[in-house]
């Protein structure tokens, strides 16, 4: 390699950019625990700061932030069921559980370890692997988007054990939702009802904050139990029995890692796919599935560990190949270009190691997030427990406005969140939950984009099965994945009823 | 402090002939009383794209004109309408302005409801274009438009070709192309530039619709064949002009600054002179040429007639496109 590692580690633990690392993650793990400020928009409103710097501190602070909100977005989801980001999503299904139950002290402290793994991981992956794991990027098409986007639909299945019909119901509800607006391909306006504020589409983040904060807000008011079960004084961190928990899921952390990873290369998929395959994953290969949805340990730590996971993955397409995997990739990519980097393999051998301090950098803020994450978390954990409800509700609910009207600094998406928050809550009321619907919302637009285009190719080409199956052996993987997904359940179902039949089998 | 109050107080024609005096005191003292505080820019799309890009661009050299800020916020949503739908609900004191987009205002509000129209927007600068490019992967077999045409015109269809969803500059720039060459392909649409460029390197598509701009970024990993502008561009002197080939093809997506309505005509045209100073500036033109951006020249009195020679491109391509009825 090119570069001289020991100038890059001094440039990389100067004082300056250590600063300004523990400074963006405070901030982005700030920005991401509140629901509707994205990283995207956090990045955005610094990029003209650090052009006053040296492009790598600048790099380092933008890198930080980014970290920081992914990993923010754990809170609210732990602490108030509201995914801020799509990437926490999944976060909800067994954090809020856990919270709820008076564990939500242990599944703060989780989470934080699992995006410091996942974020390691995926910054370790950025720093060795780049030039090779950049292909993916483009091994990745329209097909293999199309099954990776149903492989997160079968995930509907297992969330709604018991009533698997209200499950589809609700997603099919949500693939409708999905189609809303002027369709990018084709241009057909669909669903609007004439209304120019529909031509958008539903944003995916004010339907995410209205359909798990809304219902939570309203059984609040109308419950007189307390939101979360206060834990006990002086318990601390539980950080060893959080350790403990890792270790007995170390292969869980390093395969969602891995996923994280992988997905985040992918520049049309990004963090709710990777936390949403890898929660998939833990459950299927975790002994106790049922537990899943229930406040398992395991599942919070498969989503925290892949969605940060994804930062690292995400700069590998953006540095290597100029293609912004993320949305807050491609505001960074933006700056790159203002700042007259060029990116390219060329950035990993030439420009006097500026990516290599970058990499350090952003190591070291996702290690910073340690001690930031718990100190804050535990704060933030405490408040929520400790206000009292007449003054938590008020403030949740102002925060939900804010949230969805910053978005697009637009009050349409404001409506949108209240009207989809009712909805959500009705709709719990006749047992239907709202992940089926969101699933159905986030995944819609990449299946029908990638079937609609593997379709278009394929007919061009005169070979339609081949273009969106059999010619790919990557979309193989990933149908064989669906397969045992959805067969594996059925399978083991069989198998008990045949035992419960004759003799058990041991 | 005279202006702002005189804005909020009085009619429509006194304000004209406010301004009037304001612009005799701006000239005769010299230096610009407009702007005297930050002026607020909004880019109708996300944050990280050309439009972004363009005007983050523009910062340093709008403040060294004027020696106020020029502060970028973003309202994006659906393809920029949400944006310019609202815009005539601003402040029409010149400290609010907003990027435009060709062929965006034109056929938004053409083929949908956009919540407003073409003429709701009152442009005062287009200041430069991405000229369409047609691209190929750098190991494809192709060198020459000629090519391309013999091969579409084998197989009609055969040939897919991505760019950046329907009714864009994209979709347009392809049936334009088979218009005046017969060459036929089927246009496969992305969400955006970013998600057509792996499309092309992974081999999804044989060829794209893309921009000068895509082929500044990612160097010698595509090949350029040909670009619709007058002149080659400066970055790319090996590469013909569609012109030179005898495809007459000029144009792409164009950017620029629309003021709201209710903007006095001084302003308008100050606004007009600010934009212009700084796409006069040398320093400036290298830097957006070097990313692979055209120059244009639009002021606020030829905006007139160059929206008008526009409209009429876009309705007739959109007739052929099946698109408008």
């Amino acid at each position: 390699m090119a570069f001289d590692l020991g100038s890059v580690l001094v440039q990389a633990f100067s004082p300056f950019n250590l600063l300004l690392a523990l400074l963006g993650v405070v901030l982005g793990t700030i920005i991401g625990a509140l629901p509707g400020l994205s990283a995207t928009m956090a990045i955005a409103v610094l990029v003209p700061f650090t052009f006053a710097m040296d492009p790598a501190s600048g790099l380092i602070m933008l890198g930080a932030i980014y970290t920081g909100a992914i990993y923010g977005g754990a809170y609210a989801a732990i602490l108030v069921n509201t995914p801020g980001t799509p990437s926490a999503i999944a976060t909800t299904f067994d954090g809020f559980p856990m919270a709820k139950r008076g564990d939500g002290d242990l599944a703060m402290t989780l989470a934080t370890l699992a995006s410091v793994v996942g974020g390691v991981i995926g910054a370790i992956a950025l720093m060795t692997l780049s030039p090779l794991l950049a292909n993916i990027a483009l091994a990745f098409q329209s097909s293999e988007y199309f099954w990776l986007a149903i492989l997160g639909l079968t995930l509907i299945a297992s969330l709604s054990t018991g009533n698997v019909i209200k499950g589809l119901i609700g997603g099919a509800f949500g693939l409708i939702l999905s189609m809303i607006g002027v369709a990018v391909v084709g241009g057909d306006v669909r669903f609007t009802f004439g209304s120019s504020a529909l031509l958008g589409g539903i944003d995916i983040v004010s339907a995410l904050i209205g359909l798990y904060c809304i219902p939570v807000l309203i059984d609040l008011v109308a419950r007189p139990d307390r939101h979360l079960e206060p834990a006990p004084l002086g318990r601390g961190f539980r950080f060893f029995e959080a350790l403990g928990l890792c270790a007995k899921n170390t292969v869980n952390l390093v395969r969602s890692s891995a996923i994280g990873t992988l997905i985040g290369i992918l520049p049309g998929a990004g963090g709710s796919i990777a936390s949403l395959v890898s929660y998939s994953e833990a459950r299927r290969s975790s002994r106790h599935p049922e537990r899943f949805g229930k406040g398992e340990p395991g599942g919070l730590l498969a989503t925290e560990s892949a969605n940060n996971a994804t930062v690292g993955g995400g700069f590998i397409p953006t540095l290597v190949l100029g293609i912004p995997g993320t949305p807050p990739d491609a505001v960074i990519l933006g700056a790159l270009l203002v700042q007259g980097i060029r990116t390219g393999p060329e950035l990993f051998t030439q420009q006097s190691g500026i990516v290599y301090i970058f990499m350090f950098g952003l190591l070291i803020a996702t290690l910073m997030m340690l001690p930031v994450g718990l100190l804050i978390g535990r704060y933030a954990y405490r408040f929520i427990v400790n206000t009292p409800k007449s003054l938590l509700v008020p403030l949740i609910a102002f925060m939900t406005v804010v949230g969805s009207f910053a978005i697009h600094s637009n009050p349409h998406d404001v409506v949108v969140m209240v009207l989809m928050g009712v909805l959500g809550w009705l709709l719990s009321l006749g047992g239907f939950g709202p992940s089926p619907i969101v699933l159905g919302l986030v995944l819609g637009q990449i299946a029908e984009q990638g079937f609609i285009r593997a379709y278009m190719i394929g007919g061009a080409r005169d070979n339609f099965g081949g273009q969106l199956l059999f010619d790919r052996p990557i979309s193989w993987a990933i149908v064989a994945l669906i397969v045992i997904t959805l067969g594996l359940p059925l399978l083991r179902l069989l198998r008990a009823r045949s035992g419960n039949g004759k003799e058990a089998q041991p | 402090m005279l202006k702002k109050l005189g804005l909020k107080k009085l009619g429509q024609k006194k304000l004209g002939v406010l301004a009037t005096v304001a612009t005799v005191l701006w000239a005769t003292g010299g230096a610009f009383a407009f702007p005297d505080k930050p002026v607020n820019y909004i880019i109708p799309f996300n944050a990280g794209g050309e439009s972004d890009i363009s005007a983050r661009l523009q910062q340093p050299y709008f403040k060294k004109i004027t020696g106020d800020d020029l502060i970028i916020q973003y309202q994006a949503g659906a393809g920029g309408a949400q944006a310019w739908s609202v815009l005539n609900d601003q402040p029409g004191d010149g400290y609010t302005i907003m990027g435009t987009n060709l062929p965006h205002i034109i056929l938004q509000p053409l083929l949908q409801k956009p919540g407003y129209e073409t003429a709701d927007l009152t442009n005062i600068y287009m200041f430069h274009f991405t000229p369409d490019a047609l691209l190929v992967r750098a190991d494809s077999k192709f060198e020459t438009i000629q090519q391309v045409i013999d091969a579409a015109k084998e197989t009609p269809g055969a040939l897919t070709v991505g760019g950046t969803a329907t009714n864009t500059a994209n979709h347009i720039a392809n049936q334009r192309f088979s218009t005046l060459t017969g060459a036929e392909m089927t246009y496969i649409p992305y969400t955006g530039t970013g998600a057509t460029i792996p499309a092309l390197l992974g081999g999804e598509v044989e060829l794209l619709w893309g921009y000068t701009t895509v082929a500044a970024g990612q160097g010698d990993k595509v090949r350029m064949l040909a670009v619709a502008q007058d002149k080659r561009h400066p970055l790319f002197p090996d590469v013909p002009t569609f012109k030179e080939l005898g495809i007459d093809m000029v144009g792409g997506a164009y950017r620029g600054i629309a003021v709201p309505k209710s903007t006095p005509e001084e302003v308008r045209q100050q606004l007009s002179d600010i934009i212009g100073q700084i796409n006069a500036d040398p320093e400036f033109i290298k830097e957006m040429e070097q990313a692979g951006f055209a120059m244009l020249d639009v002021p606020y009195d030829g905006m007139e007639a160059f929206m008008g020679e526009r409209q009429k491109i876009y309705e007739d391509v959109a007739r052929q496109l099946g698109s408008l009825k």
